[in-house]
């Protein structure tokens, strides 16, 4: 174990307290979600890669701390039936919820069941009695997570804007003196040195794209609001790889693709292996990028979470508290650390998204040079 | 699991929709005027740096210029110095020579003028005695030549006389 002094010299600063406070409103908000999963699962023990998955997942509700939570809408689009329209806390509980469209809906564990008929009081997850084709438009957490990322952005950026309109040629202030060091950061340590002459053409997309992707990932590593998981939903990373896939084959010039079509200096059996790998990795570069951040901002998540749970699993879920008490304290000091590397994951991941994407731009607009 | 790699239908159509509105409305408000400003910014500063450089340089060639004509003002006061000193050595010199030189001058002719009057003054003295010789001649004449005795005495007399002249 640590020196007394040095315990003593840590449980002093500031920034310690902080942290502990933080942690402790994470270990409460998993408690409560793990004695959650223990009512509903009527086993022994809860399954915790189940829950941990549970805390990963998107869901129809924001969880603050206990029963506290936030409904969200629910959207349904049937073909069959129409538009269904409600909160997620209509179908929660044990009564499904009866849409207007004549479908039937539950919500449970953060999961929803549409089915056509009435279901069963005990039916499992997933009634997938009938063929039903739905389509899910709902505001889930992580939508209204990311709509909120980007009305942020939007204020902030276009008041910026406003600011270098207003104050043309004087130094930045405020607001505008904040972002100005990231927003150049962009400019001249990510496009300038991998585009080069066209990267004016690109920053829109880069520095809109960074700093969706930076606050999303920040808005994650806060408490109490439910552990928003934006950039590491498949989805939204799927549409980001997806924008940068159509700007990189759009921009491609005649170099681009001669290079990968048809490279110049290879000789015929090496182009037949070559070619084919070349076609591949235009689709595969944009899909390390979606699975890259998903991954790394998931695996955080999941640390967390995980160390917390090892507090209840190893303290028996109460039975033992010694255990739990030592695990909490071994935890705790592992999850200080593991939450300073997200602070560094938060910015590492922003870049590294930015300038992969920036890179395959200014593959594309490359001229020909060798 | 499933519900983490299966990108949700619903997610990929908000989030594609709201970050291209996000991404144009930016573009328009946002990066539009921002990169502007920064670039507008970034012109004016080096401009100003720029002229800031050129004033300094021009100062220095003012300054460079300043302290040649200094040094050549008093390269030529110097020289003037040396040669106002010079001159007016030169004119002691010159007034001193000339000084003795008419002092000389002076002199003699005071001498010349001394000689003219000493051998006038001996002339006129000479004339004056021959005068007075004549007189008195005249009068020991008119006086003697009463006297046999008398006559005989002064011719013999005058015959020495003209002997010793």
């Amino acid at each position: 174990m640590a020196h007394p002094a040095l315990c003593s010299s840590i449980l002093r600063s500031t920034a310690f307290r902080l942290l502990t406070f933080g942690l402790a409103a994470l270990i409460s908000t998993t408690a409560f979600a793990l004695s959650e999963a223990d009512h509903g699962d009527e086993e022994e023990t809860p399954d915790i890669g189940a829950s941990i998955m549970h805390h990963i997942a998107d869901t129809y509700e924001i969880h603050f701390f206990g029963d506290v939570s936030l409904p969200l809408p629910v959207i349904i689009y049937a073909p069959s039936h129409g538009w269904d329209v409600f909160l997620s806390n209509a179908a929660a509980g044990d009564h499904p919820y009866h849409g207007s469209s004549g479908l039937w809906y539950t919500y449970h564990h953060g999961a929803l069941s549409v089915s056509a008929e009435e279901p069963v009081a005990h039916a499992d997850h997933g009634n997938e009695g009938a063929e039903l084709v739905f389509y899910d438009l709902s505001i889930t957490k992580t939508v209204f997570g990311l709509l909120m990322i980007l009305a942020l952005m939007v204020w902030m950026f276009s008041s910026a804007g406003r600011a270098y309109k207003k104050r043309p040629g004087q130094a930045p202030k405020g607001l505008q003196n904040a972002l100005e060091p990231l927003i150049l950061f962009v400019r001249d340590e990510i496009a300038v040195p991998s585009i080069g002459k066209h990267a004016d053409r690109y920053l829109p997309f880069l520095l809109t794209t960074f700093f969706f992707i930076f606050m999303s990932n920040l808005l994650g590593l806060i408490p109490f609001i439910g552990g928003f998981n934006i950039t590491g939903t498949l989805g939204v990373t799927l549409m980001l790889a997806t924008v940068v896939f159509i700007i990189t084959t759009v921009s491609g010039n005649r170099h681009y693709w001669k290079h990968i079509l048809w490279p110049d200096d290879v000789p015929l059996p090496i182009k037949l292996i070559l070619v084919p790998i070349e076609i591949i990795s235009i689709f595969l570069k944009p899909m390390v990028l979606m699975i890259r951040l998903t991954a790394n901002i998931s695996a955080g998540h999941i640390i967390i979470i995980a160390l917390t749970s090892l507090i209840f699993l190893l303290g028996d879920y109460g039975q033992n508290i010694p255990a739990g008490i030592g695990t909490g304290v071994f935890s705790a000091l592992f999850m200080i650390f593991m939450y300073l590397i997200e602070f560094l994951v938060v910015f590492l991941q922003a870049y590294v998204f930015t300038l992969l994407a920036a890179l395959y731009f200014g593959d594309a607009t490359q001229e020909a040079h060798h | 699991m499933d519900a983490l790699l299966n990108p949700a239908f619903g997610t990929i159509i908000w989030s594609s929709i709201s970050f291209l509105v996000v991404l144009f409305l930016l573009k328009r408000m946002a990066w539009g005027p921002i990169l502007e400003g920064l670039k507008d910014r970034e012109e004016e500063i080096d401009g100003a740096l720029n002229a800031a450089k050129t004033a300094r340089e021009q100062l220095e060639g003012l300054k460079a210029d300043n302290d040649r004509l200094l040094v050549e003002a008093r390269v030529k006061r110097d020289a003037m110095l040396k040669e106002g000193r010079e001159m007016a050595n030169r004119m002691v010199a010159e007034a001193k020579g000339k000084g003795v030189e008419e002092a000389d001058r002076m002199v003699e002719a005071a001498r010349t003028a001394i000689e003219h009057e000493r051998s006038a003054a001996v002339a006129e003295l000479k004339s004056e005695v021959a005068k007075l010789s004549l007189e008195i001649a005249e009068q020991l004449v008119r006086t003697q030549l009463t006297q046999d005795a008398g006559q005989q005495e002064l011719v013999s007399r005058m015959i020495s006389d003209s002997k010793l002249n």
